[in-house]
């Protein structure tokens, strides 16, 4: 469903050449969880924003449902993300002058223009609001992020990847900023959108505890794939 | 095609910068949550307001003034390049009324010859430089507004040169005031003329009376002498230097006696005028620092005027004039400078009128053309007519050509000046945006890995800068608008504080500053704003549009 394959990606910085990706392979299938683990500077968010079309790869193919995507034209790759791929990170990255309701719709405000907004408000924002209520924020409607807890945002940055209703969930260690128990909460419920919907997820993460919560694991060791444990439907290649 | 591609910058603008809800939002919350950013739109303010009272004011000077001057001038004039001018005017109307009678309301012959005023102000004569100006008082008043400008207001209904027996404005009509700025034109006309020469009259019969008692002094004396004389010669002669005296004293009390055209009828000066005059009201005039229009002279008063005759080489005739009324422009070049008199009096006294056929001549001749008449158009018409080596036919505008240009040339400097303010506001703009960007930056990846295009993130900004200039702009026009329609009552205000006067109306032409608020000015002002704001978001909104998203998401 979500492939790469012979990736590389280097980074220049001055004179020296950083090999970040050396030809990763890596096939995600409909209905997995697949966690990529690996070290600090091992390549994990380089794949995964590769994987998620905000970088492009030096060499190698990544195909999403038998598409190829990493060719196509900037304009394709950016209906794509907003349309198919949802994208959760470590900082959030929720908009300050937004509130949560609307850092959910934004994927859908920039999918609609001003009049096509009109015809689609109350259906959208019906479905933020439900989204929103799922993990629990329904009385943090219209607050602002600086108001809401790590947690809080990262559900609130959940329910925005989920508002387009995507292919593919890749998450960059949702978790990282949060403690123990609302990063629990996080997983757990990227869990349970994987087995009550069906969702397909990558989840980068460096905490072998969370990684095990998922039903495959990546291993990414000096830009390559060191070990795949194959999950009851997810698999590497 | 330029009032619509005037609108096109701003709509392209405006089209990229708000065809998505997620711009328009974030827009707004910027705009609601960046108030430095507001900053930069206070001068976009202060460029637009300042430059629409500007605009406005240079607008009203130049209105006023062209109305002014086209107010004396006729919309044409049909001159002869000599003094004497050229003969038969009605042919020459005629002619005028073939090439282009379609276009005409109306035509007056005038003759015009420098001359040289002179009235005895206590005792003293001043003599000025004036324009001496030969005018039809039936059909003047139809090629100019020369009658409006008349003291008299029976004059300005229909222009006499016969004085009035008085009723002239104390209050000028032109800006009428609460309180009398001519007190002393309560008088003028025949009862000024009836005191002045009384007064004379009495003032010549004391020194008389006066000279009488020295001479009848100096008689006695002489007859003694006389007497002594007799006994050794016969023929004396003592009567007639006695006379001689007696006519020495008549010329100089009574200048005028010699040079009347009737000479040997004795002219009662308390019921009789020479021929009428209207001078500028500049010559007999000046305003003092009240406020208050001091006179030299007035209706009623006896002037004498040098002027050339139409032969060659002309030689210089003088001749008396009563002044009957003040004609007053307020163009202080036309006021200070022009003397009017009926023309054919003028043409009489210039032997303007062939003696054999009595066919005048006459200098020019006013042409009025109907409203909306091309001027240019007629003008060509008549030269193609008439050879440019005996007539010159211009229009108002090209007699006044330089002065009108002149203001058009300060205007265009003033706007580029005041233009390069909102310039400057630009920049600020610029350097305001640069900033928001950077610190944007994340919010800038955010929305490029929701997907959001490049061109949208540029038009996030681009709309923000358009936003901006609307707001600076709109607040301009409020402000500039608001101060142009109360610029007399804030000239007053600061007149009030300061203590000096900022406007002094005995200096130009009008009371009040005059002010014209022109659409189209206005709109090219806004436009010219709003654009200056949408280019200065240019380079930011293409610098949001470059950063790359994962870079972008990695921002501090």
């Amino acid at each position: 469903m979500l492939e790469t394959r012979q990736i590389y990606k280097q980074y220049q910085s001055g004179t020296t050449t950083l090999e970040v990706l050396r030809g990763v392979d890596f096939l995600l299938e409909q209905g997995g969880f697949l966690a990529v683990v690996g070290q600090s500077g091992s390549g994990k968010s380089t794949l995964l924003h590769v994987m998620g079309l905000l970088d492009a790869p030096d060499r190698g193919e990544v195909w999403l449902d038998g598409q190829r995507i990493d060719n196509l034209s900037v304009w394709e790759k950016d209906r794509l993300r907003n349309n198919s791929i949802g994208m959760v990170f470590q900082a959030y990255h929720l908009l300050p002058e937004l509130t949560a309701l609307e850092n959910v719709l934004a994927p859908l405000l920039i999918r609609h223009g001003i009049f096509d907004w009109f015809s689609h408000k109350q259906e959208a924002q019906k479905e933020a609001e439900e989204l929103l209520d799922r993990f629990g924020l329904s009385d943090r409607l219209h607050h602002r992020p600086r108001q809401l807890s790590g947690g809080e945002m990262q559900r609130v940055a959940i329910a925005r990847a989920l508002i387009t209703k995507p292919r593919v969930l890749l998450a960059d260690e949702p978790t990282g900023n949060l403690d123990e128990e609302s990063g629990a909460g996080i997983i757990e419920a990227l869990a349970e959108l994987n087995r009550d919907n069906g969702l397909s997820i990558v989840l980068v993460t460096h905490d072998a505890d969370i990684a095990s919560q998922a039903r495959g694991i990546v291993r990414l060791a000096a830009g390559t794939v060191d070990m795949m444990n194959h999950g009851a439907t997810g698999s590497a290649a | 095609m330029s009032s619509y591609s005037q609108f096109i910058v701003p709509t392209l603008a405006a089209n990229a910068a708000i065809d998505d809800m997620y711009k328009l939002l974030l827009c707004w919350r910027y705009l609601r949550t960046r108030w430095i950013a507001l900053a930069s739109v206070i001068s976009v303010t202060l460029g637009v307001a300042t430059m629409i009272v500007v605009n406005a004011v240079m607008a009203g000077f130049s209105n006023e003034m062209q109305t002014r001057i086209h107010g004396i001038l006729s919309d044409i004039i049909f001159e002869s390049h000599s003094l004497s001018g050229f003969q038969d005017p009605q042919w020459h109307i005629d002619e005028i009324k073939r090439a282009a009678g379609d276009q005409i309301a109306g035509m007056t012959p005038t003759v015009a010859v420098p001359a040289m005023l002179n009235f005895q102000v206590r005792g003293q004569w001043v003599t000025r430089q004036v324009m001496f100006i030969g005018i039809d008082p039936n059909t003047h008043a139809q090629v100019s507004d020369f009658s409006r400008y008349l003291q008299h207001p029976a004059n300005r209904q229909q222009l006499s040169f016969d004085l009035r027996e008085g009723g002239y404005d104390t209050i000028d009509s032109q800006n009428p005031t609460e309180t009398p700025t001519r007190p002393a034109l309560e008088h003028a006309g025949w009862p000024h003329r009836r005191m002045r020469v009384n007064r004379e009259r009495l003032w010549k019969e004391r020194l008389d009376s006066k000279k009488s008692t020295e001479n009848s002094a100096a008689r006695s004396v002489d007859q003694q002498v006389d007497a002594v004389l007799a006994a050794t010669s016969p023929d004396g002669n003592s009567s007639e230097i006695s006379s001689e005296t007696v006519d020495t004293n008549e010329k100089r009390t009574n200048p005028f006696q010699k040079a009347r055209p009737n000479q040997g009828h004795v002219m009662d000066l308390t019921k009789e005028q020479f021929t009428g005059i209207v001078p500028g009201i500049g010559l007999a005039s000046f305003r003092n620092r009240q406020g208050v229009d001091q006179f030299l002279s007035l209706p009623g008063d006896d002037v004498k005027i040098t002027f050339p005759t139409a032969g060659t080489p002309p030689k210089a005739v003088s001749d008396n004039f009563t002044i009957v009324d003040f004609y007053e422009s307020k163009m202080s070049e036309y006021d200070s400078n022009f003397v009017f008199v009926p023309i054919d009096a003028l043409q009489r006294m210039r032997g303007m009128i062939d003696p054999q056929t009595g066919i005048p001549s006459v200098n020019s001749i006013q042409i009025r053309l109907k409203p909306g008449a091309q001027l240019n158009e007629v003008r060509d018409r008549l030269r193609d007519v008439f050879p440019a080596d005996l007539y010159a036919i211009a229009t108002w505008k090209d007699k006044q050509g330089p002065l009108l240009s002149a203001v058009d040339m300060e205007m265009a400097v003033l706007n580029i000046l005041l233009f390069l303010i909102i310039a400057v506001a630009g920049f600020g703009i610029l350097a305001i945006f640069f900033m928001i960007v950077v610190e944007k930056t994340r919010d800038i990846g955010i929305l490029k890995a929701l997907g959001a295009r490049s061109s949208g993130i540029a038009g996030i900004f681009l709309g923000y800068g358009l936003f901006l200039g609307l707001v600076g702009a709109g607040a301009g026009l409020v402000l500039g608008v608001g101060i142009t329609q109360n610029i007399n009552q804030i000239r007053q205000a600061v007149e009030w504080c300061t203590g000096s006067r900022v406007f002094d109306p005995s200096i130009y032409y009008f009371f009040q500053i005059p002010t014209i608020i022109d659409p189209v000015t206005i709109s090219w002002i806004i436009v010219g704003a709003v654009t200056i704001a949408i280019g200065s978001s240019v380079l930011p909104a293409v610098r949001a549009a470059r950063l790359h998203a994962v870079e972008a998401l990695r921002h501090d």
